[in-house]
């Protein structure tokens, strides 16, 4: 059976009951979703974007969807606690799908910033919902983001009015919780407008020993001006498989920067693309992955000068373990006209085993010719003339290993601006390389 | 801005130096591609039943492929019915000339700065020349087999040493390895073979000039080099066309075998017909070339000028399964007008401590593309594998592009592998220092191109090295505007 029929006939079946339970701004672009995704069919390992992660054999088990959005039996809000506790955040929970409302933290936001779920938006906000939904995303040409279009019901949706500065960070937990295998389909708009500032970080933990499936479309609005932090931390399971786009389109003078911290996971993709479309942006990406056993992790990441004067940087680091398998695909282009642009994109990797693996993809595809463009991509191992300097100093091989395993992805953490963000990553981070779980330290769910 | 104009002008008027034909008789069989054809050739050159049946089975494959299209490139549509397999240009009507050189032939090569006559071979380099589909004359044959060394056309290698042919032939590049590839074994013509003995020095250059000249033709030659146990050999490799304003195919294949501690370098000074300023017609340049390094400590170094053809798409690639093999890749690719490369390397490493170091240098200008795309590929018995890449390009003009795509697949931990790019535009510091000391920007753009091609062009034996210089200077003359 090939992998794409049961999400066909399952949503032929159960149209009119995804249909019902969802909005009307979802319930339009399922038909076009559709059509798309019969034609295309999940992307083989030839497509060139997917050749490291073999989409379909993903999808191909038989999960559990929560079509009938019945109703999660626990509060995450007594129940669990996430790994990043002592930063002052405004905690929101994303339980599989769906956003948690029926308790919400005590905290204010500012005037007319809003965080809520799609169904809560579609009533209060129509017309910011309508306009913004589905306008990244292609569901004609990407597989992921049509199965997204055609099965989402829900989602997360956060606006921030012109000119609002968000002070205290939004912290976004996502929770896979479910006593069968199951699969989710997660849907996240944000909308900054012109001015406004946000700070916003998102923590993935699954909590059950099934297997999930998550899929993730995430579009991102930053308008004029605007400035946006936005970090990822995944820390699942091996039984956890992600695959998640992200695009992002900046208007001028907007800053992004985003972080994508794996700690954790099973089968990971993320794919981001980053849009610049007004003169003077800057994005800033960073990137930093830890894997070992099984695990497979890629980023996948298009940032598309269209205009003159942006800047881009790039920073992704692998260390990989065991037999894991990491991938890293970075496609800067810059379009005819976009001058003056300035990007660096650099890769670096330890492998750490023979059994892992590697594969490095930075492309550069150039069609303008006052640009300064560069990057770089490395793979190795721990240098052996630092080890023996060490341990020379009296510092045992191991502690020696873990010290410079960690001083490689210190960069990407060192990139991030929120202090306790920072050091707190910077403990995960050491944690995970001494090989001591971290997830289960304030969760009452899994002991 | 009239002064500009009129060097612009000027340049146009100069365009491509080899664009002449050659009138000469040449026998063409008629267009088309069928199992009728590939017989028709093999018999025209007398090939043993082994060879056909190859032909034949590569054929039969290449029907059951599609043609590719992953490039960074826009290809025109190829009719392989509409081009003619074979043409022979050494057939004279009368049996009377026979086995001597049209002396038409003998001009040509002579235009083209090619020595056929050994008394004018002072440069002390063994040639083959290639015209079409036949080998003209191949020179100093006697002179190398003295020392063992086999030099000559791989028609006659065929007739002559058919157990090397035989054992070697489609060892490196398998007909099924590509959509070209698969055509090449069915329809190939000819090219050159060589041989060189264990610990034989070649004392000479060997080199071969391939030249296009009928109209409406393909060209599928096909070299074959083995260099046996601690022997070295250099070659060099120089391709001509004539102007035509259709597109010419030419899918040819370089196969190369190195054993133990031995040692080959590869050049190639490519110079088809890139098309004319409008992006009419040129050369389609689709070649699979591959070295194979057998034997431990082997060396393989490839050097490469692109400043020809409409489209190149090839990748000259090293295997390194000897154990301490080491392979080079230096490429300087010049795209002007609406020419269009895709080009690079492979380096598989699958021997131990086996090194590799890949340096190339695009130029684009007009309205051209100019992509490098090469892959690293460390299997996971490569311990201690080493790779370096440096891959840079210059813009010349708004309207072109320049684009990196490297690959690296490490399956080892001991691997250490590092890849780097930059692209960026002349430094206007540097055009404003030479102007300053009075070196007209045209000049100071030469300059400039061919100081940064330089890490490239040392590495060329010297006479081609002053023949890339000057090719460097001819294809980018008018693109600064």
């Amino acid at each position: 059976m090939n992998a794409e029929k049961q999400y066909i006939d399952l949503f032929a079946e159960c149209r009119t009951m995804i249909d019902g339970h969802s909005v009307l701004a979802l319930n339009a672009r399922r038909d076009e979703a559709f059509h798309a995704f019969q034609e295309i069919g999940f992307p083989s390992k030839k497509v060139e974007r997917y050749k490291y992660t073999d989409v379909s054999a993903l999808f191909l088990p038989d999960y559990g969807l929560n079509i009938n959005r019945l109703d999660i039996p626990v509060n995450p809000y007594d129940a669990f606690r996430c790994d990043v506790p002592n930063l002052s955040t405004s905690l929101y929970f994303v339980v599989n799908d769906r956003f948690y409302d029926k308790v919400l933290p005590k905290v204010s936001l500012p005037q007319g910033v809003v965080v809520t779920s799609f169904q809560k938006a579609a009533e209060v906000y129509p017309h910011l919902l309508e306009k913004y939904y589905g306008q990244l995303a292609d569901a004609k040409t990407d597989a992921i983001n049509a199965l997204n279009t055609m099965l989402a019901q829900d989602g997360l949706f956060i606006y921030v009015p012109k000119g609002v500065v968000v002070e205290r960070p939004l912290q976004i937990v996502n929770i896979l919780r479910a006593d069968v295998d199951l699969m989710v389909n997660r849907r996240v708009l944000i909308v900054l407008e012109e001015s406004a500032q946000m700070k916003c970080l998102f923590c993935d933990h699954s909590i059950d020993d099934v297997n999930f499936m998550a899929t993730q479309v995430c579009e991102v609005f930053v308008g004029e001006n605007a400035h946006l932090e936005l970090y990822e931390l995944e820390e699942t399971h091996v039984k956890t498989h992600r695959v998640a786009n992200m695009y992002v389109r900046q208007s001028a003078y907007s800053t992004t920067t985003m972080d994508s911290i794996t700690l954790h996971n099973g089968y990971t993709r993320n794919q981001t693309d980053v849009m610049l479309d007004g003169e003077g942006c800057e994005t800033n990406m960073y990137g930093c992955v830890i894997a070992d056993k099984q695990q497979h992790v890629e980023n996948n990441t298009l940032i598309d000068h269209r205009v003159s004067h942006c800047i881009s940087n790039e920073c992704y680091k692998y260390v990989l373990d065991g037999s894991s398998i990491g991938a890293f695909a970075g496609r800067v282009l810059v379009r005819e006209g976009a001058q003056k642009t300035v990007s660096q994109e650099t890769n670096a990797n330890l492998c750490a085993t023979r059994s892992a693996r590697m594969y490095t993809q930075p492309m550069l595809e150039i069609y303008a010719d006052d640009v300064k463009c560069s990057h770089g991509s490395t793979v190795g191992q721990i240098n052996d003339a630092a080890l023996f300097y060490m341990r020379q100093r009296g510092i045992p091989e191991e502690e020696a290993r873990l010290l410079l395993k960690f001083a490689f992805v210190s960069d990407v953490i060192a990139s991030i601006p929120m202090d306790a963000l920072r050091d707190r990553l910077h403990y995960l981070v050491e944690k995970r390389f001494r090989g001591e779980l971290s997830k289960c330290e304030g969760c009452k769910l899994c002991k | 801005m009239s002064q500009k104009n009129s060097f612009v002008r000027e340049v146009a008027d100069k365009k491509y130096e080899y664009g002449f034909s050659t009138e000469v008789e040449t026998e063409i069989i008629e267009k088309g591609l069928s199992e009728e054809v590939i017989r028709l050739i093999s018999h025209k050159k007398g090939e043993p039943e082994w060879l056909l049946d190859f032909r034949l089975e590569a054929y039969r494959y290449w029907l059951t492929m599609e043609e590719p299209s992953w490039g960074h490139l826009k290809m025109p549509k190829i009719d392989y019915q509409n081009i003619s397999y074979y043409a022979d240009p050494t057939r004279t009507k009368t049996e009377k000339g026979k086995g001597e050189i049209d002396p038409e032939l003998m001009k040509t090569f002579d235009k083209l700065g090619i020595p056929l006559e050994e008394r004018l071979a002072l440069s002390g380099t063994a040639v083959d020349a290639v015209m079409d589909s036949v080998s003209v004359k191949t020179t100093f044959r006697e002179k190398l087999q003295e020392k063992g060394i086999i030099f000559c056309s791989i028609s006659e290698a065929v007739r002559e040493y058919p157990e090397l042919v035989k054992e070697y032939l489609g060892s490196v590049v398998p007909y099924r390895d590509n959509f070209f590839a698969a055509l090449n074994s069915a329809v190939f013509s000819d090219g050159s073979f060589a041989y060189i003995p264990k610990g034989v020095r070649c004392p000479m250059e060997l080199s071969t000039y391939f030249r296009i000249n009928a109209r409406g033709t393909g060209q599928f030659e096909r070299t074959l080099l083995v260099c046996d146990d601690d022997a070295y050999v250099s070659y060099l490799e120089g391709c001509t066309a004539p102007m035509r304003d259709e597109n010419q195919l030419h899918a040819a294949i370089v196969e190369i075998v190195v054993k133990e501690n031995a040692e080959v370098k590869y050049s190639t000074v490519q110079n088809w017909y890139p098309g004319d300023s409008e992006g009419k017609g040129g050369v389609l340049n689709l070649v699979t070339k591959r070295g194979h390094l057998r034997g431990a400590n082997s060396k393989l170094s490839w050097t490469q000028v692109e400043t020809g053809s409409a489209i190149t798409w090839k990748y000259p690639s090293c295997i390194l399964s000897g154990d301490g093999s080491q392979a080079e890749f230096y490429s300087v690719a010049v795209t002007n007008h609406y020419q269009q490369a895709d080009t690079g390397t492979k380096m598989i490493h699958i021997g131990k401590n086996t090194k590799s170091t890949i340096i190339s240098k695009g130029i684009s200008a007009g309205k051209s593309q100019n992509s490098y795309r090469g892959l690293v590929k460390v299997a996971h018995t490569a311990d201690g594998a080493r790779n370096y890449s440096s891959c840079d390009s210059l813009l010349l003009g708004s309207a072109c592009g320049a684009h990196t795509f490297p690959y690296m697949d490490i399956h080892n931990e001991s691997a250490v592998v590092e890849h780097e790019a930059t692209t960026s535009k002349i430094s206007e510091d540097q055009l404003f220092y030479c102007n300053q000391r009075g070196i007209p920007t045209e000049d100071a753009i030469g300059l400039i191109v061919n100081g940064y091609a330089k890490d490239v062009l040392n590495k060329l034996p010297m006479e081609f090295a002053v023949e890339a210089q000057k090719l460097l200077g001819v294809s980018l003359e008018g693109t600064i505007g």
